[in-house]
């Protein structure tokens, strides 16, 4: 149990910056998902917790201790990586023993601590078998199990469900994020999967080109994107972003419709916010509501649990949820009202949240 | 199916020749071992029998012919240190291959195959005389030192494509469970790259077993067999031939054939 400080980390291969000065602290116990697209820096910062890479300037702290100097073997971490990474030539039983045998453990407290934890990953039938003979599901919880065995300060871990097919991932999901409440233990998880991420994390931080742009609880997350980039990241379908004009006072125009926004910047010229509101914070009207956008319809795609309408207006696209049972065909009009609270602006240049 | 002119012409020009390519390889091997199993008489009769009739007049002439004993000897020594030396020479320059990117390290792969671009006998003559000023010249070791020149790129190529199949994250992970980097690898990696080492080894072994001019020339006493054969065979009858290129041959096809599907490896064909 440990608290992990990140302090102005950052890291560049030759002339690329993949990390940027991050700054992140991670409280003890807390939950914290790393997520990104490919490439934006999450696993870079991962491995440089757990000592696998040198930062190229900047600290790494575990509880009291600064670690950045320090090889993975002295950092009290525990890693689980993407592929596994269970030892093929060991048996279960051996590779949950292997960490807590290089710290000399007696015999006695090997066997207690690896049947505990592979009773935990329910592979105590497992543990006398090799891993070609285990499926990938299984597998992985060998190597969780392997992690949860050396009793770590800190867990870190590697996308360890996205080698998983879907089923098992969303089952995987659930008995992990269970095991790792009880645990207690600090970690940190890198995903590019959203759903994941806002099932599991206490909170999220949102990584794009080397930086975190929002760390935040994961209702917090969809509901106030602090940076354009968030709302159009998260969310299944995501935000839906117009430009906006100046009008009058901090009156805003978004294709037909005048709206209340923020005041204007000194020099405001036409484009330069722009306005954001999900899919799902729209009503729908008639020709007749007051307040309503006029936009045209060109693809309707039914989801069960809804309909998704990929729509146009001026020419951008603009997509709406609506009820599953809705009449509606494309090349049909539809007037919509955007939920006056929902609606988000962003600086198009800064790309941050007015 | 596709049966039209072209395509079966393509089939019968396929099989033919792989029919080629083994009768090139398996004729001679078969010629070379029902000659060695047949009596003096018949080696140099004609026609030929199709089976040997298990002469062992041969073969227990050449065993028990003067000298052939200590020369079996000195090719066994040779081939041992080689192989010693390729491996602990070539298996870290294949892990570094593997595991670093460093400065010119595909112009560094490059150069280690040009080592064998080299004909041998442009190398053995001035070899020879160095090793007679050092005082090298006749030994085992010295044979050994050259015998490993020759091993060493297919050691390291083929460590290179072991390790190189072996996950860095399992290292990795050894790491994060309280290794150093040698622990990391004494305990992970090699007993995972074992079998193939052995087979890079062996495959060293051939090479140095196999090998004759650089024998003849930096040996006089301390002959190894196949050096000590085109020496002293020269004179024999055929049927003494016959049985010393068998012996020659059938230790190195034996070995080759146990380590078959490493060896593909190290030209990237899946060992599947």
């Amino acid at each position: 149990m440990a608290e992990i400080k990140i302090k102005s980390v950052a890291r560049r291969f030759g002339k690329v910056e993949a990390l940027k000065s991050i700054d992140l602290t991670v409280a003890d116990q807390e939950f914290l998902v790393l997520l990104g697209a490919s490439g934006c820096g999450k696993t870079t910062l991962l491995r440089i917790v757990a000592g696998l890479e040198t930062a190229s300037e900047g600290e790494v702290w575990i509880g009291d201790e600064r670690v950045d100097r320090l090889p993975p073997r002295d950092r009290k971490i525990a890693m689980v990586f993407q592929n596994y990474a269970v030892f093929p030539h060991l048996t279960v039983f051996e590779n949950i023993a292997f960490g807590l045998r290089m710290a000399k453990l007696d015999q006695n407290t090997v066997d207690k601590r690896v049947k505990r934890t592979a009773e935990l990953m329910h592979i105590d039938p497992l543990l006398e078998r090799y891993s070609g003979q285990l499926s990938g599901g299984q597998r992985q919880r060998v190597a969780v199990a392997r992690a949860l065995a050396m009793e770590p300060e800190v867990l870190l871990m590697d996308e360890p469900l996205s080698n998983l097919d879907a089923l098992l991932r969303m089952e995987m999901r659930a008995e992990l994020k269970s095991v790792l409440a009880e645990s207690k233990t600090t970690t940190i998880y890198v995903t590019h999967d959203q759903v994941e991420a806002m099932s599991m994390a206490d909170r999220i931080a949102i990584m794009n080109k080397g930086e975190i742009v929002q760390a935040s609880d994961a209702v917090d997350i969809y509901r106030n994107p602090s940076h354009r980039f968030v709302g159009s990241f998260i969310g299944n379908p995501p935000m839906n972003f117009l430009p906006a004009k100046p009008l009058e006072g901090s009156m805003w125009s978004v294709a037909n419709l005048q709206l209340p926004g923020p005041a204007h910047p000194s020099n405001a010229t036409d484009s330069q916010i722009e306005f954001a509101i999900r899919p799902e914070d729209l009503t729908v009207g008639d020709a007749t509501t007051e307040g309503a956008m006029h936009v045209k319809v060109r693809v309707v795609e039914p989801l069960g649990s809804h309909l998704l309408a990929s729509c146009l207006v001026d020419e951008q696209l603009f997509r709406v949820v609506l009820d599953s049972d809705h009449p509606i065909t494309s090349g049909d009009s539809l007037y919509i009202k955007p939920m006056m609270d929902r609606i988000r602006w962003f600086d198009a240049k800064s790309e941050h949240v007015l | 199916m596709n049966v039209d002119g072209t395509s079966s012409a393509m089939r019968w020009t396929f099989r033919v020749s792989i029919l080629v390519l083994c009768a090139w390889v398996l004729v001679p091997i078969y010629l070379l071992i029902t000659n060695t199993l047949s009596s003096p008489e018949e080696v140099v009769s004609f026609p030929k029998k199709v089976w040997p009739s298990f002469n062992l007049e041969s073969i227990s002439f050449f065993i028990n012919f003067a000298g052939v004993g200590q020369a079996l000897w000195n090719s066994v020594l040779v081939a041992c240190v080689t192989m010693v030396f390729s491996i602990s020479a070539g298996a870290p320059a294949g892990y570094a291959l593997s595991r670093f990117d460093f400065r010119g390290k595909s112009f560094y792969r490059v150069l280690i195959l040009m080592t064998r671009a080299f004909p041998l006998p442009l190398l053995a003559l001035p070899l020879a005389v160095l090793y007679i000023r050092i005082g090298l010249d006749d030994t085992i070791l010295g044979l050994a030192l050259l015998h490993t020149m020759l091993a060493l790129p297919f050691a390291v190529l083929i460590t290179y494509s072991l390790f190189s199949g072996i996950p860095v994250e399992l290292e990795e992970a050894a790491w994060t469970l309280g290794c150093n980097r040698f622990q990391a690898f004494y305990k992970v990696i090699f007993p995972l790259v074992l079998p193939g080492l052995t087979a890079s080894a062996i495959f060293a072994f051939v090479i140095s077993w196999n090998e004759v001019f650089g024998a003849a020339v930096l040996t006089i006493e301390h002959r190894t067999l196949p050096a000590f054969l085109l020496q002293g065979l020269d004179q024999a009858p055929l049927h003494l031939k016959f049985a010393g290129g068998a012996v020659l041959v059938a230790p190195a096809l034996l070995f080759i054939f146990l380590v078959r599907k490493y060896l593909f490896s190290m030209w990237g064909i899946a060992n599947r």
